[in-house]
């Protein structure tokens, strides 16, 4: 069981990654390429809580009802990094996007072939 | 062709190298590292329920000030990007047709049950799962409901960029007055409280509070931003 989880958990993690970088590498339209960042985000933040993951751990939240138990607690430090990620990742989208709909505005196109020989 | 090719031997790179690391990571094994630590630390010594909201913005608030900045940086960049001038008379185009009346009267009694939540959330995000950043986020969405549903709404940016600077100075007086008192920067310096409770974990709930404002008002200026400035029927004029 345990097995499986690694597998499947850490394998859509790098799966999400390599789609992103995919899309990153081989779209031409410029709002795909900033799509395929916002999914190599994803694939890092679900690859940063995974590691985390403690067995059987429970969210790491003092709450009354677990305070008496002996229950384990999963990592609470890749949760606040991959909340810092998450904003970042925010206004890295953000600019990017902004920086997209100022080229359209100027091109007529968001290819970004057809913008300049930027890309092969 | 090639390019395809080329394209697969990158990916093919960073899949293996990625899966080479990846797989060396045991998965769900306490490693008996720097989180057992807070997690100990955060109920005894900071009484805060929330281990997570104890890491971002005690542990680690010099690193959430950071954040802050990066996230109000970004707002400011966008603002420059997207802004143009208008040309005289030009109007600002929102939407052809204005939304039906039953989004209009369900965003309008939906509205303040969202700002609401979203400022529940960063209330509690000391006591429960959610914080700062997510209830900023919330109370952002209400107001993209706004603007999707009035055409009229407005967001005055001028209220928005107060309230964003106050909430950024309290974040940075309260560092401050730890230094004053001889402690470190962002240190705590109020009486904890009881565990549990809403008045508890000293500073930070003040903390978050003010992050929680100042990124409601970073997000919903910059939806506004990117809706005002935006007009996909004007076309090459600059």
């Amino acid at each position: 069981m345990n097995e499986f989880l690694t597998i499947s958990i850490y394998g859509t993690a790098v799966a999400l990654m390599l789609i992103g970088f995919y899309a990153v590498l081989a779209k031409k339209n410029l709002l795909k390429i900033v799509i395929g960042l916002s999914i190599v985000d994803s694939g890092l933040h679900l690859l940063f809580v995974a590691i985390g993951y403690v067995n059987n751990g429970t969210a790491p939240i003092f709450s009354p009802e677990v305070l008496g138990s002996t229950q384990a607690m999963v990592d609470p430090v890749p949760q606040a990094l991959v909340l810092t990620a998450i904003v970042i990742g925010f206004a890295v989208t953000a600019v990017a996007l902004s920086l997209v709909i100022r080229l359209y505005r100027h091109h007529n196109t968001a290819a970004i072939d057809e913008i300049k020989n930027l890309k092969w | 062709m090639i390019k395809r090719i080329i394209v697969f031997l990158i990916l093919a790179t960073i899949g293996y190298f990625l899966v080479g690391v990846v797989s060396q990571i045991p998965f769900g094994e306490d490693r008996n590292n720097v989180g057992d630590y807070y997690i100990e630390k955060t109920p005894t010594e900071l009484k805060v329920s929330n281990a997570v909201t104890a890491i971002v913005v005690n542990y680690r608030g010099f690193d959430t000030l950071g954040e802050v900045t990066v996230l109000f940086l970004a707002a400011t960049g966008l603002s420059s990007i997207m802004y143009r001038r208008r040309r005289k008379g030009e109007k600002q185009i929102r939407a052809k047709l204005p939304s039906s009346r039953i989004i209009q009267i369900g965003s309008q009694i939906l509205f303040p049950l969202i700002v609401l939540l979203g400022a529940y959330v960063f209330i509690h995000g000391h006591l429960s799962p959610g914080g700062g950043f997510q209830g900023g986020a919330i109370i952002a969405t209400a107001t993209l409901l706004m603007l999707i549903s009035y055409r009229k709404f407005k967001v005055n940016h001028n209220v928005i960029s107060w309230i964003e600077s106050i909430a950024g100075v309290v974040f940075v007086t309260v560092g401050f007055v730890g230094l004053i008192l001889g402690m470190t920067f962002l240190e705590n310096f109020l009486p904890t409280g009881e565990l549990n409770d809403l008045l508890s974990g000293g500073i930070i709930g003040i903390i978050y509070v003010a992050v929680g404002f100042k990124v409601a008002s970073e997000l919903a200026g910059v939806i506004d931003t990117v809706l005002l400035n935006n007009r996909p029927e004007a076309k090459n004029e600059n």
